[in-house]
């Protein structure tokens, strides 16, 4: 369970999220949609610890994130995180990616690791593509190895920053089927995004970001079907 | 504070040996700037049958240890039967070795211009000569003064190595005083600052100038 | 033209010595580059550290191995230690002289290289559950050393034609240091230097070749 209470984070002078409080219980998706700049992402990037935050807390199954003596290293083990720039590491091949975490953080053997990042990645449709290096794939195929790599540490949640934002619009539908197979296995989810369709489709929850504040959140045919403020229903008729 | 058996002589002994070290500088630097020029431009412009040649006996001079390049020269000297001295002799085997260094950095400053940028100058009317001034030399100027600057610091510094052929720059000036005072450390920090004052500002300089021209772009 | 006649029998004669004295200078160099390359990640390392002891020290070494002599820095280590009654011989002189020279300016190149790898692959490495040093390890610096492999190999050269600098402080095993006993002992400056400089252009050479055929292989990315 992921318990966020009042959160508060600045950049300098600049208070991008402004007490923020919210709570995701295992095997649901949620979805956090809003305009650009809203905070959403920030809030992501608070939740495993590598953004630090000036006033609340974030528990992740009682472990407070930001408590001085958390092992944030361990902590990130059991959250997954997908970028919107995926982030690939060039200098490794495709199942080098996967493999790197698991080896380097787990202590997995190479076989062990490379059992695992097969796996993963076929798992995600890149099985065909585990020798190559990632300047030779796609946008799409990046962002799906991204994934694998994050599902290679196993984690108990998944955490997904406009993962489609940066991909060219013929790619963008190969992440979400991702995305939808692992909701489907049941993993538990915080998934940042401008797909109000796929957020309907898939979440258990969605919430509203408007300047820093959650302003609506609830069962997806509420918040996205009959927006109750009036800000939802602007930023809804500005994206659908 | 502390004894020292240096005295005035010394100091001013070896401010003349960093005289000489800045007077072999001068000569070589300038020697090797203009022949730079005029072989960089060349080679911009010149077809593979001059350019690859030429770019060898340039490459020859930076791959072989500059110490050895004034042997050569030396002996070549007695060789040949002119009566040059070793001061002239470093200033002219220095010269080559900046030639050397100051043709690519012009070369590449001058490819560093983009074709459009000249097709753009030439379209509105400007001829081959006006293209060249006002368009290409502005432009090089800027990527190839920060590397000139670094070029000129470095001819400052290999000064050092002509001791090796008898004349009294800077660090040998200062060999001869410790001889004197048998105070090795000392004399040697006096002379490493002396290199720094005469290297650092200038460094400072050609760091400030790239940052700002970069930014500028 | 001159009254001069080019001897090839005693360069053939000094041949081997010559090439046994090259195998020295290249010794050094990889020593000096290898030393040097650890150096200047570390150096390069502390002078964004926040400790103001750390970051001055890194900032002597490397304005101090910019700014002066290379010669002057070997001086240093030769007759300069002696003072603080550290006497080394000519071999660990030269080596550690150069080694300093190859660390300052390594380390301004790897400063470099370091700021040209996204930040964002540090926080890819580090959401994955990756330490900071971790991270640096296995994801920064595989990829800053692409980056600054070209530099690299100029700084190699430097360093084997920097070994030449040895004979100033009485070296006589490598290849300039034999190079001037054969001298000496038998006045055929110019056919010996000659035999050295070739010597020294094909160990340049060789390095470039080789280096060109390293980043083939390893950088296939």
């Amino acid at each position: 369970m992921i318990e966020i209470r009042d959160v508060h984070k600045s950049f300098g002078q600049l208070e991008v999220v402004k007490g923020v409080s919210m709570s995701v219980a295992k095997g649901e998706v949620v979805s956090v949609i809003g305009g650009s700049g809203s905070g959403k992402s920030t809030l992501l990037m608070c939740i495993n610890g590598l953004e630090p935050i000036q006033k609340g807390n974030i528990h992740v199954d009682g472990i407070d994130v930001h408590a001085r003596g958390t092992d944030l290293n361990k902590l990130r083990r059991r959250i997954g995180i997908v970028f919107q720039q995926w982030n690939a590491f060039p200098h490794l091949s495709v199942i080098e990616n996967v493999m790197l975490a698991p080896r380097k953080v787990l202590g997995l053997k190479r076989s062990e690791a490379e059992a695992i990042a097969e796996q993963r990645l076929k798992h995600v449709g890149l099985g065909e593509k585990l020798k190559v290096y990632p300047s030779q794939l796609s946008g799409g195929q990046q962002q799906r190895m991204a994934i694998a790599r994050a599902l290679a540490m196993s984690p108990d949640y998944m955490l997904f920053d406009e993962v489609t934002s940066a991909l060219d619009p013929q790619l963008v539908g190969e992440v979400l089927e991702t995305m939808r197979m692992l909701s489907s296995e049941g993993m538990t989810m915080i998934v940042v995004t401008h797909e109000i369709a796929f957020a309907r489709e898939v979440s258990n929850r969605v919430a509203f970001f408007h300047s820093g504040r959650i302003r609506e959140i609830g069962p997806p045919e509420q918040v996205i079907g009959s927006p109750q403020q009036a800000e939802t229903i602007t930023f809804l008729q500005s994206v659908l | 504070m502390f004894e020292t058996s240096l005295i005035w002589n010394d100091l001013w002994f070896m401010i003349q040996g960093a005289g000489t070290s800045l007077a072999i500088t001068f000569w070589a630097v300038l020697g090797g700037t203009v022949l730079g020029i005029a072989l960089g431009l060349a080679r911009s412009v010149a077809p593979w049958w001059i350019n690859a040649p030429l770019g060898a006996v340039l490459d020859v001079l930076r791959s072989v240890p500059l110490l050895i390049q004034f042997v050569l020269a030396n002996s070549l000297k007695s060789i040949v039967g002119i009566s040059w001295s070793p001061f002239l002799i470093a200033c002219a085997v220095l010269a080559l070795y900046t030639a050397a260094y100051c043709t690519e950095i012009v070369r590449g400053g001058i490819l560093a211009v983009p074709k459009t940028t000249r097709r753009a100058a030439r379209s509105l009317g400007m001829s081959y000569r006006q293209d060249m001034v006002e368009v290409v030399f502005p432009i090089a100027l800027r990527v190839a003064l920060p590397n000139w600057i670094g070029l000129t610091l470095g001819v400052m510094k290999d000064t050092s190595l002509v001791l090796w052929i008898g004349i009294i720059e800077l660090l040998r000036s200062s060999q001869i005083v410790i001889t004197r005072t048998q105070e090795p450390l000392l004399v040697l920090m006096i002379v490493g600052a002396f290199y720094f004052l005469m290297s650092f500002p200038i460094a400072r300089l050609g760091a400030r100038l790239e940052k700002r021209w970069r930014e500028n772009d | 033209m001159f009254q001069y006649t080019f001897h090839w029998r005693p360069i053939l004669n000094a041949l081997p010595d010559m090439l046994s004295g090259a195998w020295v200078t290249i010794q050094i160099a990889v020593l000096s580059m290898l030393i040097g390359t650890i150096a200047g990640v570390l150096l390069a390392l502390a002078r964004q550290s926040s400790n103001k002891i750390l970051s001055g020290f890194a900032t002597a070494w490397v304005e101090g191995a910019r700014n002066t002599p290379a010669l002057f820095q070997v001086y240093m280590v030769y007759f300069g230690l002696g003072s603080l009654g550290i006497h080394l011989d000519s071999y660990p002189s030269l080596l550690i002289g150069i080694a300093f020279n190859n660390a300052g300016y390594l380390a301004e190149t790897f400063r470099g290289g370091l700021r040209a790898v996204p930040p964002t692959q540090m926080r890819a490495a580090r959401s994955l559950g990756m330490s900071a040093p971790k991270a640096f390890v296995y994801v920064v610096l595989p990829q800053m050393f692409r980056i600054v492999f070209h530099p690299m190999t100029n700084q190699m050269v430097w360093a084997v034609l920097m070994t030449s600098l040895g004979v100033v402080v009485g070296l006589n095993t490598d290849l300039t240091g034999i190079t001037q006993e054969l001298n000496v002992k038998t006045f055929r400056t110019f056919e010996y230097f000659a035999a050295a400089a070739v010597i020294y252009y094909l160990i340049s050479k060789v390095i470039t070749l080789t280096a060109r055929l390293i980043a083939w292989r390893v950088f296939r990315y």
